[in-house]
């Protein structure tokens, strides 16, 4: 079918109106964006000149920024480009103390460039944006120098920090809820803020004590980052290697880092990964099974068990 | 203090932020303040301290969510899992209006936490009111949106931000959290007249004033919220406030955070230009 021809008047009035973005310009505009925000900065803190296929920088920026009498285009979307990695890694480094301290400043700072560049958050809240640096660190433990194993654990007992400080806690299970129930099927639930561990060092001492003197994690807020200035990592003696069973979980809104017996991190893990109960004793030798009624006496006052 | 729709027809007054280092004199002293904004981010967790504080401060005070995230602006779709968090907080919190920022933040699920600017056209003055309305038929409370500080513009613009304010805000039918702080900044960044913006946007929209501080480089100026408000910026406050009516007025202070009584006696000082505007005769 031939399509008629245009008026001039129609033609006319297409020239005074100027294209209008379409959202999937609109969508184009926000990758491009989101690339060069989000891409890692110089050793010197400044945005890169070179874009990631060699053409200069300031040529993809001014293709879609303006630039005014006192910024070029460059400049203009660099404060956006430093004011991302400035909260990001502020954010990381408020969480992570203890892998800090084991890394020393410059190795944790390329690490968690190297991780951020990796794992950009995929979540709303910044409190998820350390959630797979322990992963990181054992798929990639170049950043770590020769601490790979402990910083890959300290990572593991900090997300389980941030995991039992403001993960749910459930209504807890009572005597009651087990009257009558066959020990072959009955499936306990433990609390989701309850994270079992098994470290080679004792790491809950060394973060202990250097928490101590930590500040609390920053609130999210809408202000832009002033320039970092942070506190020296503190001296604290090295963790002592010497495998310990931990479980990290809340108590009265207070995060506890509780010693565990390997027989009862056996047994709660077996149970956390949904055993039955008998399946669960199972795991654990007939000296332990003796001490098993304190043990779950105790874990019932905690209220680690949940009815779902 | 004007009740409209936009606010849920409520009459606050001078409010501050509940930030961490004033919890303690808060829950302790237990200071008379007319309302608390909270940023929703930071309460929208599962369980733990941060929630059983919140519960506290409702036990005392009024709250009005604030948000960080939503991101009303990108083209991502909405985050139903994050809707159905702050809709629990919505319910716990009983806020009459909620807020967020007229901006985009992530893209393909990947988040900058940062309120970057947004394009002023009309394809994404479209997306973002549609978005809007969603989050407030999904929420049932009414929203207002924030104009942000900004250090870029785009060549794509079609249109001044005031006028992307306004082609928002009337094809969403929301309300307006009104920054006169950002409009001073922006102002700054971008070299156009802030009265111009004021007397632009429309006044029966604003649910909420927001008031703070920045800090100015040589070149443009960052909204840092680490200082007390400058002069230029009360002025433009007295204007919206001319405009729009004494309007539930919130200070932000978020880096550097002074004693909780020199946050609030900055924030009271809105009360004088209240006060100078009701004592003009109409």
């Amino acid at each position: 079918m031939k399509r008629s021809k245009r008026t001039n008047s129609s033609a006319s009035s297409k020239r005074s109106r100027p294209k209008r973005q379409t959202t999937a310009e609109l969508c184009s505009l926000q990758r491009l964006m989101a690339a060069a925000v989000m891409r890692p900065l110089t050793a010197k803190q400044r945005m890169r000149t070179e874009w990631m296929d060699d053409t200069p920088t300031k040529k993809v920026a001014a293709s879609f920024i303006k630039p005014n009498k006192r910024l070029t285009s460059f400049e203009r979307l660099e404060i956006y480009n430093r004011q991302y990695w400035f909260r990001v890694q502020e954010c990381i480094y408020e969480d992570y103390p203890g892998v800090r301290a084991v890394l020393g400043e410059k190795r944790f700072q390329n690490l968690t460039i190297a991780y951020l560049a990796n794992h950009p958050s995929t979540s709303f809240t910044l409190r998820n944006l350390g959630r797979y640096l322990s992963e990181f660190i054992a798929a990639e433990p170049k950043w770590t120098g020769d601490e790979i194993e402990l910083s890959r654990q300290m990572a593991q007992l900090e997300w389980a920090h941030i995991e039992a400080f403001d993960n749910e806690a459930r209504t807890p299970i009572t005597p009651a809820d087990l009257q009558g129930k066959d020990a072959g099927s009955l499936r306990l639930k433990l609390q989701p803020h309850i994270v079992l561990l098994e470290l080679d060092w004792r790491l809950d001492d060394y973060l202990i004590a250097l928490r101590e003197n930590s500040r609390m994690r920053r609130e999210a807020s809408n202000a832009m980052e002033s320039f970092i200035t942070h506190d020296r990592t503190q001296t604290i003696r090295p963790p002592k290697r010497k495998p310990v069973c931990l479980a990290v979980h809340r108590y009265n809104n207070v995060v506890y880092y509780k010693r565990l017996k390997p027989g009862q991190y056996a047994l709660l893990s077996a149970l956390h990964h949904g055993d039955s109960l008998a399946e669960a004793l199972g795991q654990i030798t007939p000296k332990q099974a003796s001490q098993v009624g304190v043990w779950f006496q105790d874990w019932a006052v905690l209220g680690w068990f949940s009815r779902r | 203090m004007p009740a409209n729709r936009f606010n849920g027809f409520t009459d606050y007054g001078i409010g501050i932020g509940l930030r961490i280092p004033h919890y303690q004199h808060i829950l302790s002293q237990k200071p008379t303040v007319d309302w608390f904004e909270i940023i929703s981010e930071n309460f929208m967790v599962d369980g733990g301290r941060p929630l059983e504080l919140l519960d506290k401060i409702l036990e005392q005070y009024r709250v009005v969510q604030h948000g960080v995230s939503m991101y009303f602006g990108s083209t991502d779709p909405l985050n139903r899992e994050h809707l159905k968090k702050l809709k629990r907080l919505v319910k716990q919190t009983k806020t009459p209006w909620l807020s967020d920022h007229l901006c985009w933040g992530s893209v393909d699920g990947r988040y900058t936490h940062d309120l970057l600017p947004m394009p002023y056209t009309f394809a994404a003055a479209k997306l973002t009111a549609r978005k809007i309305r969603e989050t407030r038929d999904f929420l049932e409370v009414p929203i207002a949106v924030e104009n942000v500080s900004s250090y870029a513009e785009f060549h794509v613009s079609e249109m001044t931000e005031w006028e992307f304010l306004n082609e928002v805000v009337e094809r969403a039918d929301c309300g307006i959290l009104l920054d006169v702080n950002n409009i001073y900044v922006s102002s700054f960044n971008h070299g156009f007249d802030p009265f111009e913006y004021l007397n632009s946007i429309p006044a029966a929209r604003v649910a909420q004033i927001h008031i703070a501080g920045h800090s100015k480089y040589r070149k443009y100026i960052l909204d840092t919220h680490d200082h007390a408000v400058i002069d230029p910026v009360w002025q433009l406050y007295a204007r919206a406030i001319e405009r729009a009516g004494p309007t539930a007025t919130l200070l932000e202070w978020d880096a550097h955070i002074p004693s909780f009584d020199e946050v609030h006696n900055e924030a009271l000082k809105a009360n004088q230009f209240i006060r100078q505007l009701q004592a003009v005769p109409a």
